[in-house]
C-alpha cells in the first residue's frame, strides 16, 4: 500500500469518526444525565436525516443549511418525548429504571421506525448536492467537500457543547445534576427541567448526526439501530461518564475501522470495532477518557 | 420569638420500614435547634422530609404559613430552607467556584450571587484560594466548608445541617461550629443534626432527642446536658459514674 493511499484511508477514517462522535455525543449526554440508555437515539438521528432530505428535495435547501430546521424540530420532538414518556422513567430507581428505560425506548424504536416507513416509504434516500464528488486535493490525498464540511460541523458542535456545559449556568446545572441529582435539587435546581432540556439537546445532537449521515451515506427508516449500536460502542470507548470524550473516541473508532478495513478486508471492519469495544470493557472499563 | 418551622405529625417509610413515627417539632426564628439521636434513629430521614427529598406518608411541614411538604425540593430551597446534606454531596467533578455558583441557582438567590460569593469567601478564605480547584480534590474539612458555603449561596432563612462534624478532626469541628454560630448571629435560623451530642447541646438553644423514629425528649441545651438519661445514652457517661460510686 502506498503512503498516499494509507494517508487517504486515515483521512476517511477521521471523517467517518467525526460522525460517529456526534452520533454518540447525544446518547452519552442523555445517558450521563438521565442515567438511562435511550435505544431510540438512532431513530431520532433517522428523523433528523429525513428533515434534511425533505428540506433538500422540497425546497432545494442545502443539507448543511437544513440543520437550522432539523435542530429545532428534533429539539421540539425531544421535549415532547420527555414530557410524554421519558420523564416517567427517569424518576424510577435502580433495576426498575434500567429495565423500563430499555423496554420503553426499544418500543419507541419500533414505533418511530414504522411511522417513518408509513410516512416516507422504506426507500433509501440520498441527497445529491452540486458539490458532491469534488474536493481538495493535497499531495495526492483527496478531501471531499461534503466530508470536510461534516467534520468541521462535528468539531464546531463539540466545542459549542463543551462551552455550553462548562461555561454557562444551565450547562453547569446539567453537569451538577449528572453528578448528584439530589444535591442538585438541594441547590435549588429544578431537575425535571434539566432532564427535559438534556433530552431535547440529545435529540438535537442526534439530528445533526442524522444530517451528516444523510449527506454522506443516504437514509432509510431502518438505519436507526445501526447508529445506536455504533454510538454505544463509542461511549464505552470514551467512558460512560465522559460526554465530550465521545468525539475523540468516535474519531478513534472511525480510524481503526478504516485502517482494519484496508488491511484485513472490509468484511472485518465491524468486527475489529467490536473487538476493541470488548478489550476496553475488559481492560479499562472506565473508558479511554473517563475518570476512575 | 415567632414560630418559624413547624413540623407536625410526620410519618415516613422506607418500603415497609417506618423511619419516622408521628414526629412533631418546632424551630423558632433566630434559634439554634439541635436534633440528637443514635445512628438509624431517623435524623437524616427527618432532614430529607423537611427538604423535600423524601415525601412523608402523612403529616405537615410548614414554614410560617407556607406548607412545604407538597412542594418539590427545589421550591423548598426557593422558600429559603436549605439543607447541607450528610456526606456533603458536592459536585466533585466541578470546580469550587462552580459548586458555589450552583448553590445560588434558586431564583431568589441568583440575582445577588456575586455579593453572596464575596461574603462566603470572607467566611472561608480558603475557598477563595482554591476556587479553581476540582471539589473532589479538597480535604474532608475543606469539603465540609464548601458544602456549607454552597448552602449559604442560596441565602438560607433556615439552614439545616446534617452531621456537619462527621469524619472531621476536632480542630475542624470547632471551626465549623464557630461558623454556624456566626451564621446564627447574622440572623440565620439553624437546625442541626449531630451525633456529636455534647457539642451540639452546648451550641443549641434547644434540642430534641429522636429515638427509633420518635421524639422522646426535648429541652434547652443546658437541661439536656445535665439530664441523667441523656448523659448515659448520648454523652458517653455510660456506667462509669455508677461504678465509681
Amino acid at each position: 500500500m502506498s503512503i498516499e493511499s494509507f494517508v487517504q484511508t486515515l483521512v476517511f477514517g477521521i471523517f467517518v469518526g467525526g460522525i460517529y462522535g456526534i452520533a454518540a455525543m447525544g446518547l452519552a449526554l442523555v445517558f450521563g444525565v438521565l442515567k438511562m440508555l435511550n435505544i431510540a437515539h438512532g431513530e431520532l438521528l433517522m428523523l433528523g436525516g429525513y428533515a434534511t432530505f425533505w428540506a433538500f428535495s422540497t425546497f432545494g435547501l442545502d443539507p448543511f443549511v437544513s440543520l437550522a430546521i432539523g435542530i429545532p424540530v428534533l429539539f421540539a420532538i425531544g421535549l415532547a418525548l420527555d414530557r410524554a414518556v421519558y420523564h416517567r422513567i427517569v424518576r424510577l430507581l435502580g433495576e426498575e429504571k434500567i429495565k423500563n428505560s430499555l423496554l420503553v425506548s426499544f418500543g419507541l424504536t419500533l414505533v418511530i421506525q414504522n411511522l417513518a416507513t408509513a410516512l416516507f416509504t422504506a426507500d433509501e434516500r440520498t441527497v445529491q448536492v452540486s458539490y458532491a464528488g469534488i474536493g481538495l486535493n493535497l499531495l495526492g490525498v483527496t478531501f471531499p467537500y461534503t466530508r470536510l464540511l461534516s467534520l468541521v460541523i462535528a468539531l464546531i458542535v463539540t466545542l459549542a457543547l463543551s462551552y455550553f456545559l462548562h461555561r454557562t449556568y444551565p450547562g453547569k446545572a446539567i453537569l451538577g445534576t449528572a453528578e448528584d441529582f439530589e444535591a442538585a435539587e438541594l441547590a435549588g435546581i429544578n431537575i425535571q427541567r434539566v432532564y427535559m432540556l438534556t433530552f431535547a439537546l440529545g435529540a438535537s445532537l442526534a439530528s445533526i448526526a442524522g444530517t451528516l449521515v444523510t449527506v454522506i451515506y443516504g437514509i432509510s427508516p431502518s438505519i436507526g439501530i445501526t447508529w445506536t449500536l455504533k454510538a454505544l460502542i463509542v461511549i464505552v470507548l470514551a467512558g460512560t461518564g465522559s460526554i465530550l470524550g465521545a468525539f475523540p473516541a468516535g474519531i478513534l473508532l472511525g480510524v481503526v475501522e478504516a485502517v482494519s478495513g484496508a488491511f484485513i478486508g472490509s468484511t472485518y471492519r465491524e468486527v475489529v470495532g467490536l473487538v476493541i469495544f470488548l478489550l476496553v470493557l475488559v481492560l479499562r472499563p472506565q473508558g479511554l477518557f473517563g475518570r476512575n | 420569638m415567632t414560630k418559624f418551622l413547624d413540623v407536625h405529625g410526620i410519618n415516613a417509610f422506607y418500603g415497609d420500614i417506618q423511619a419516622l413515627r408521628d414526629v412533631s417539632l418546632k424551630v423558632n426564628e433566630g434559634e439554634i435547634v439541635g436534633l440528637i439521636g443514635a445512628n438509624g434513629a431517623g435524623k437524616t430521614t427527618l432532614m430529607r422530609v423537611i427538604s423535600g427529598l423524601h415525601p412523608p406518608s402523612s403529616g405537615t411541614v410548614k414554614l410560617r404559613d407556607t406548607a412545604l411538604h407538597p412542594l418539590p425540593a427545589h421550591q423548598i430551597v426557593e422558600e429559603g430552607v436549605i439543607l447541607v446534606p450528610e456526606g456533603r454531596r458536592l459536585f466533585g467533578g466541578l470546580s469550587v467556584l462552580d459548586n458555589l455558583e450552583l448553590g445560588a441557582y434558586a431564583r431568589r438567590a441568583r440575582g445577588s450571587r456575586f455579593r453572596t460569593l464575596k461574603h462566603v469567601f470572607e467566611l472561608f478564605p480558603l475557598l477563595a484560594e482554591r476556587q479553581g480547584q476540582r471539589a473532589s480534590t479538597l480535604s474532608g474539612g475543606q469539603q465540609q466548608m464548601l458544602a456549607i458555603g454552597r448552602a449559604l449561596m442560596g441565602l438560607p432563612k433556615l439552614l439545616m445541617l446534617d452531621e456537619p462534624s462527621l469524619g472531621l478532626a476536632p480542630v475542624l469541628v470547632e471551626i465549623i461550629f464557630e461558623i454556624v454560630k456566626r451564621m446564627n448571629n447574622e440572623g440565620v435560623t439553624i437546625f442541626l443534626v449531630e451525633q456529636n451530642a455534647r457539642q451540639a447541646l452546648e451550641l443549641a438553644n434547644r434540642a430534641y432527642i429522636l429515638e427509633q423514629g420518635r421524639i422522646v425528649g426535648k429541652g434547652t441545651g443546658k437541661e439536656l446536658l445535665h439530664d441523667h438519661q441523656v448523659q448515659q445514652a448520648y454523652l458517653g457517661y455510660a456506667l462509669t459514674g455508677e461504678i465509681l460510686k
